[in-house]
C-alpha cells in the first residue's frame, strides 16, 4: 500500500488523490473548520478613544488638578486596559516604526489608529509635557509602581546612558525602514509581562528590567525607551511646564528629594567670573564645530558597516546563502529550514537576487542615516553638557520629568495652597519666601 | 508662572525659541502623519499562512512569541479522503492502524481518529494539544490530500507589530490579511 501511495505522489494531480466520500451509508455530516475571528473592527477606534481620554485626564490631572493620586490612579487604569487586556498591543513605543515603514515601502499601509497612536501623545508633550509617560504609558505605569528605594543616578552615567533612547530610535528606524524588523516591539523587555508568555531570554530580560526598577526609577523609560526619546524632544517646545510650587520657591530642596528619576533641576549659581566665560565660550565654539564632524563620521562608519548589518535581513541573508551554495554546497539536512529556503532560491534566483540588490542598496542609506544621527546625537549632547541654563528655583526638567506628579505634596508651598499647612508654620519662610521670584 | 509670556512682560528670547520650535514640531508631525495617512486604511490587518506556499518546515512550532504557538493545524473536513491508512495521523510504517501511541505521527497525540463507516475514519485535531510542528501537514500534503494545513488562529495570535515566525518563514508563506478575512483557508488539492 505504502508503495502504491509513493507512486501517488509522483503524479502531480490537481484532483484529489482519494475522492472524497459521500456517506450514503450513514449520512454523516461533515464538521465544520472553525474560523475564530480576529479582534472586532470597532475595537480599534475604541483603543484611540481610551489613549485620548486618558491623555486628556493625565493633562487635567497634572496641571489643573495637581493630584499625585489621581496620576497613580490613572495610570493603573491604563496599565489594565493598555498592559494586560491589549496586551502591550498597541502601543506607541513600536508606532514610530509603522510610520517609517510606511513612508518607505510602498506596499505596506499604516492603519489609521497607529498613525493616532504614534501622534496623539506627541501633539500633547509639545503642549503638556510628558503627559502620556505619568498616566497613559503601561511600560511606565508597570515600573512607577514597583519604585521601592530609588537610588540617585550619578550624573555623568544618568547623561551617559541618557543618549541610548535616542540610538536605540534610530537602530530602531533604519531597521523598520529597510523592512528588516521592528526591533522595538521585538527586544521590549515589559511585554513579555503582559502576555504573561514569551521566550525564555525576553522573560529574563523583563525581569531583570523590574529588579532594576525597584532601585532606579523607571530604567526603561530613562534609558531605553525610544519613543521616549521622541516626546522628550517634544517636551522640550513645550507650551506648559510642569511646575512644582503653585507660587514661589522657597528652595527648600524637599522637591529635588521627593524625584526618583532625578529629573529635578537646581537653581544655577549666580553669574561666572569673566576669566571661566572665554575658555568655556570658546570650548563651547570648538564643541560646535565638532558636530558636523562627528555627523561625517558617523555616516561614514555607518556606510562601512552596509553590507554586514544588510545580513540580518532574511531575503539578504538569503541570497548570499544562495550564492555561497553556488560555489562550495553546504548540506543543511532534510526538510530542514534551511533548505527548504535554499530550494525556494533556487526556483527564481534572478528575482531573489534582483530584491536582496534592491535591499542592499536600502540599507546603505539607512545606514548612512542611522551612523549621521549617532554623530548628531553625540555632538548635540556634548554641547548641551557645556550650555549654562540660568535658573532661579528648583525646577523639573522640561524634558526629564515625567509629570509624575510625586514633588506637587512635597513642596510645602502646595501643603499650604490646598489647606494641609498653615502659612505660618513654613520653614523660615520669612528669611527666603519673597526675594527668590524672578 | 514665570514661563509665560504675560501681557506685561516681553517674551524672552527662550520664549520665542520655544514657540516656534513648537509650530515648526506640529508642521512636521502634521505633514508626516497627512503622508502617512495618504496611504492607510482604516482596516486593520492582521498575519496569515497562506496553506499554498507553507513548506511545512517546522518553525511554526519554535519561532511564535508565546510559549505554545498561536499556529495550528486545521483541517478542511470537505478534501479529506477519510482515509484508514491517514498518512498525516500514522508513522510512516506503523505497528497497526490503531490509536496506539507508537502508530501516531503527531508527538502531541492532538489528532483524534473516529470511526464514521467501513472504511471511512474521521480526524479532528484538539486544538489545546496542537503545537503547530505541521508533522501531520506533511504526512497529509505529500500523501495523501493536503486537508490538513497550518493556520495562524486568532483567538491565540497577539497580534505583533512584525509576527516573529514570518521572519524566518523559508517559504515566504507569511502575510498580512485584512482583519475581516483573517483566514487562507485551502479548497483545493494543488502541489
Amino acid at each position: 500500500m505504502l508503495a502504491t501511495l509513493a507512486l501517488l505522489t509522483f503524479s502531480s494531480l490537481a484532483e484529489p488523490r482519494f475522492p472524497p466520500p459521500d456517506f450514503s451509508e450513514t449520512n454523516h455530516q461533515l464538521p465544520i473548520t472553525t474560523t475564530p475571528a480576529a479582534r472586532a473592527e470597532w475595537l480599534q477606534y475604541l483603543d484611540v478613544a481610551v489613549l485620548a481620554g486618558c491623555l486628556g485626564v493625565a493633562v487635567w490631572l497634572i496641571h489643573k488638578h495637581r493630584s499625585r493620586r489621581g496620576v497613580f490612579w490613572l495610570s493603573l487604569c491604563s496599565l489594565a486596559y493598555f498592559g494586560f487586556w491589549r496586551k502591550g498591543c498597541i502601543c506607541a513605543i513600536g508606532a514610530p516604526q509603522n510610520i517609517i515603514l510606511g513612508l518607505c515601502e510602498a506596499g505596506y499601509t499604516v492603519p489609521l489608529t497607529v498613525i493616532a497612536f504614534f501622534a496623539l501623545p506627541l501633539i500633547v508633550a509639545l503642549f503638556a509635557g510628558r503627559a502620556f509617560c505619568a498616566g497613559v504609558c503601561p511600560h511606565g505605569a508597570l515600573q512607577d509602581l514597583l519604585i521601592i528605594k530609588p537610588l540617585k543616578v550619578p550624573a555623568w552615567l544618568e547623561h551617559a546612558l541618557g543618549i541610548l533612547p535616542f540610538i536605540f530610535l534610530g537602530f530602531g528606524l533604519a531597521f523598520a525602514a529597510t523592512g528588516t524588523g521592528f526591533p522595538i516591539c521585538r527586544y521590549d523587555p515589559i511585554v513579555p509581562i503582559f502576555r504573561l508568555n514569551g521566550p525564555g531570554l525576553l522573560i529574563a530580560l523583563a525581569a531583570l528590567t523590574l529588579l532594576l526598577g525597584m532601585f532606579v526609577g523607571r530604567p526603561y523609560c530613562r534609558f531605553l525607551c525610544p519613543y521616549g526619546a521622541l516626546l522628550k524632544l517634544a517636551a522640550l517646545a513645550s507650551k506648559w511646564r510642569v511646575r512644582v510650587t503653585p507660587d514661589v520657591c522657597t528652595q527648600c530642596q524637599l522637591c529635588a528629594n521627593a524625584c526618583p528619576f532625578g529629573a529635578m533641576r537646581e537653581p544655577s549659581p549666580g553669574t561666572i567670573a569673566p576669566k571661566l566665560l572665554t575658555p568655556e565660550r570658546r570650548r563651547l565654539g570648538w564643541l560646535v564645530l565638532l558636530v558636523p564632524a562627528l555627523i561625517v563620521g558617523g555616516a561614514w562608519l555607518g556606510g562601512r558597516l552596509a553590507v554586514p548589518v544588510s545580513r540580518l535581513n532574511p531575503t539578504v541573508e538569503l541570497a548570499e546563502r544562495y550564492l555561497a551554495q553556488q560555489k562550495s554546497p553546504v548540506n543543511y539536512g532534510v526538510m530542514t529550514p534551511e533548505t527548504l529556503a535554499l530550494q525556494r532560491a533556487e526556483h527564481d534566483p534572478e528575482a531573489l537576487l534582483k530584491s536582496a540588490a534592491d535591499l542592499q542598496q536600502r540599507f546603505r542609506r539607512a545606514c548612512l542615516a542611522f551612523g549621521g544621527w549617532v554623530g548628531l546625537v553625540l555632538g548635540v549632547k556634548l554641547v548641551s553638557l557645556s550650555l549654562r541654563t540660568l535658573r532661579t528655583d528648583f525646577e523639573p526638567d522640561r524634558g526629564a520629568c515625567f509629570a509624575c506628579a510625586r514633588c506637587f505634596r512635597s513642596c510645602p508651598q502646595e501643603l499650604v495652597r490646598i489647606g494641609q499647612l498653615p502659612a505660618s508654620e513654613l520653614p523660615s519662610s520669612a528669611s527666603i519666601a519673597t526675594p527668590v521670584k524672578a | 508662572m514665570n514661563e509665560q509670556p504675560k501681557s506685561d512682560r516681553p517674551t524672552t528670547r527662550r520664549t520665542f525659541l520655544r514657540n516656534g520650535a513648537r509650530i515648526a514640531a506640529m508642521t512636521g508631525l502634521g505633514a508626516l502623519a497627512g503622508v502617512v495617512a495618504n496611504r492607510s486604511t482604516a482596516e486593520g490587518w492582521v498575519w496569515q499562512i497562506d496553506p499554498q506556499k507553507c513548506l511545512r518546515c517546522g518553525n511554526c512550532a519554535t519561532k511564535c512569541v508565546l510559549e505554545q504557538s498561536a499556529v495550528k493545524c486545521v483541517h478542511a473536513f470537505a478534501m479529506c479522503g477519510y482515509c484508514n491508512l491517514c498518512t498525516g495521523y500514522f508513522e510512516p510504517e506503523p505497528n497497526a492502524l490503531t490509536t496506539a501511541a507508537e502508530n501516531q505521527l503527531c508527538p502531541t497525540g492532538a489528532i483524534q481518529r473516529s470511526f464514521i463507516e467501513d472504511p471511512y475514519y474521521e480526524y479532528k485535531i484538539d486544538e489545546q494539544l496542537c503545537i503547530g510542528c505541521a508533522k501531520c501537514v506533511e504526512g497529509c500534503s505529500r500523501f495523501g490530500n493536503g486537508s490538513l494545513f497550518l493556520q495562524i488562529r486568532h483567538d491565540r495570535c497577539v497580534h505583533c507589530n512584525e509576527c516573529a515566525i514570518a521572519r524566518t518563514c523559508p517559504g515566504d508563506a507569511f502575510r498580512r490579511v485584512p482583519a475581516s478575512q483573517p483566514y487562507l483557508l485551502k479548497t483545493t488539492h494543488a502541489h
